[in-house]
């Protein structure tokens, strides 16, 4: 003891030096987690408020990059580089013919690898029987394609195999069509009405993301379209795909050759820009819920520092005890920040583990990759911390003001 | 050896008007005596036990504590002196209720940053000298007043302070509690324990070898 505690001797002589009074850095946190340890409620339900805000803002930037992620994923695996041209529609939504020649045209342009004409017939329709009553379509449509589809598109079949030149009265259902008429399993009597013909039913397609017309339609090749639906060989809607590199520079030319008589109608678009779109549209309604996430973890702040002024009237005579135990206005002012810190951190803490697994659960059940960026858990933990300093300050500042006497004598005495 | 000389010293708090509890008073303790200092409530005890254990400051005259004039110490220097020389045992015990016997007497050397095993070897001995070995793992909590006293006092005296000071030690206690305290606060003084005790009890005063006798501030005998 005799090293530690004061020696006899050191008090004799007139002016001896005096001791400072100190608090170990490791005395500093069961010191200022004392008071959360004894009202332990009040402690959870104030961090609570801070997990509340951390937790938003974690999820709305994991939510976000997860399904952004997911969407990137798509324009990567579909590309950019798929470009559309139609002749414009009508006013029913049908599309209009463009010249027969404009197919051939499209593939003499530079950077055009592949080209598919399509055209919709407007006069036929599609029923999963002759029974069923005309005029019942749902929505499906026909169209007449080739071979060259499949491979502009770069789909794959579901079901079967797709057109060939010398199909006769054949069709490919496109998958929402297959759906609809209820066609899960392919053999050869597998046939759907179309256009008042039987057409043996060779193939199902997967879904385009980036042609969805194509997953409400019956695809025949030209040549049952001509022979059978007196198609009359116009393309009305035709697919591009186009090195990657020189998309823009293919998408200018493309009305104009396609149509050079009215090439003001020809509407030629990027089906890949929705989804760019799609990801502009999370983005800003990300920013939007981050502004929410900041005014709950705002209101998680408030509520800590109401607690902590609280906490620092309650606890009045405790101040005038540790300042008659030596503690200097430093030490007390470090443990109620230390106290606000750790609310706070737990808070954060228990906010980044909330919004980290709604982020999880909302990707798994959305089929999406996880994808939480770093920076939003780093951030979020670190918004808490700076939020539990402000909270503490003004509490803590208040607690080191009050005098040793002041303190004591508030409680009975 | 003088431990604690008080010369003319006056406490005015400010006010309309301003109240002077403090008027006048001139005293001396002895390394090693057990002195009371008595008086009716509102005779200015207990402000005078704040500015003879150095929480405050005197408006004027000299409180020399431990060899140190306190009206000319910082803030910090004060503290200093707190920590390392002075005791204080409160009326109300003032004991952490979140923590057992021995971490409450340990607190007592919280701010001597020394490493907590050793302020708690300490603290184990400090409860032994009150007697209250065997309760060292009970909350505070749980308790009863005269055990809480005593734990209090054992974290005045754990770090062997120049000058333990004890307000009303005995006032929240049955008399037969009150008695076991005064006992354990005249064994400590005849191990060398140096202690001024503010009371109005006539049976505390008595058991001090001197009384100081305190009336509107001023020393009557």
């Amino acid at each position: 003891m005799s090293g530690v505690l004061q020696d006899e001797k050191d008090a004799v002589g007139t002016r001896p030096q005096i001791k400072r009074s100190s608090l170990r850095l490791y005395d500093l946190i069961p010191t200022g987690t004392l008071g959360l340890r004894t009202r332990r409620t009040r402690a959870v339900l104030s961090a609570l408020g801070i997990a509340i805000g951390i937790a938003s803002m974690v999820a709305v930037l994991g939510v976000t990059r997860s399904s952004e992620s997911h969407l990137l994923g798509q324009l990567d695996r579909l590309g950019t580089n798929l470009l559309t041209v139609v002749n414009g529609d009508d006013l029913g939504g049908t599309e209009v013919e463009l010249p027969a020649t404009a197919a051939p045209m499209l593939r003499r342009i530079s950077g055009v690898l592949a080209v598919a004409p399509t055209a919709q017939i407007s006069t036929a329709r599609v029923y999963r029987n002759d029974q069923i009553p005309t005029g019942q379509t749902g929505g499906l449509a026909v169209r007449t394609t080739d071979a060259s589809l499949l491979a502009t598109l770069q789909g794959s079949l579901k079901l079967g195999r797709f057109l060939t030149a010398a199909d006769a009265p054949v069709t490919v259902l496109g998958h929402d069509v297959a759906k609809q008429l209820g066609i899960v399993r392919l053999d050869a009597g597998t046939r759907v009405w179309l256009g008042g013909h039987w057409f043996t039913v060779a193939g199902v397609l997967d879904p385009f993301t980036l042609a969805p017309e194509i997953d409400r339609s019956a695809l025949i090749s030209f040549a049952a379209a001509k022979e059978l639906l007196d198609y009359d060989g116009a393309p009305s809607r035709i697919y591009v795909r186009t090195d990657p590199d020189q998309v823009t520079q293919v998408a200018d030319l493309l009305a104009g050759t396609a149509n050079p008589a009215n090439s003001f109608q020809v509407k030629a678009s990027r089906p890949s820009d929705a989804l760019t779109a799609q990801i502009a549209v999370k983005q800003s309604a990300g920013a939007l819920f981050l502004g929410l996430g900041a005014i709950a973890l705002l209101v998680g702040a408030i509520g800590i520092a109401n607690v902590m002024v609280i906490s620092v009237l309650e606890r009045r005579a405790e101040i005038g005890l540790r300042r008659t135990l030596g503690a200097t206005r430093m030490h007390i002012a470090a443990q109620f920040l230390t106290e606000s810190l750790v609310l706070s951190a737990l808070g954060g803490l228990g906010g980044v583990l909330i919004g980290s697994g709604v982020t999880v659960v909302l990707a798994m059940a959305q089929d999406w990759g996880i994808a939480i960026p770093p920076a939003a858990i780093g951030g979020g933990f670190g918004v808490a911390i700076v939020s539990g300093v402000f909270a503490g300050l003004y509490p803590a500042m208040r607690a080191a003001a009050l005098s040793p006497t002041d303190a004591l004598r508030t409680t009975g005495g | 050896m003088t431990v604690l000389e008080l010369r003319d010293v006056r406490k005015i708090y400010p006010g309309e008007p301003p109240v002077e509890s403090v008027r006048g008073v001139s005293l001396a303790v002895e390394a090693g005596e057990m002195i009371a200092i008595r008086g009716a409530s509102g005779s200015g005890k207990s402000t005078l036990l704040h500015l003879m254990a150095g929480l405050d400051r005197p408006t004027s005259g000299s409180v020399r504590l431990d060899g140190q004039h306190v009206e000319l110490l910082t803030d910090l220097q004060l503290a200093g002196l707190r920590a390392w020389r002075v005791g204080v045992v409160f009326q109300q015990f003032f004991l952490l209720e979140a923590l057992t016997a021995v971490e409450n007497v340990a607190s007592g050397l919280l701010y001597r940053g020394i490493p907590a095993r050793q302020r708690r070897a300490a603290a184990v001995e400090a409860l032994e000298r009150v007697g209250l070995a065997h309760r060292m793992h009970h909350r505070a909590t749980k308790l009863s007043g005269g055990e809480r006293q005593r734990v209090a006092i054992a974290r005045a005296v754990v770090g062997r302070p120049a000058i333990v000071f004890a307000d009303e030690p005995t006032g929240n206690l049955d008399s037969a509690k009150g008695g076991e305290i005064l006992s354990i606060m005249r064994e400590l003084n005849e191990e060398g324990t140096t202690l001024v005790v503010v009371t109005h009890e006539e049976r505390v005063a008595a058991a001090c070898q001197r009384c100081i006798e305190l009336r509107d501030g001023v020393v009557v005998s």
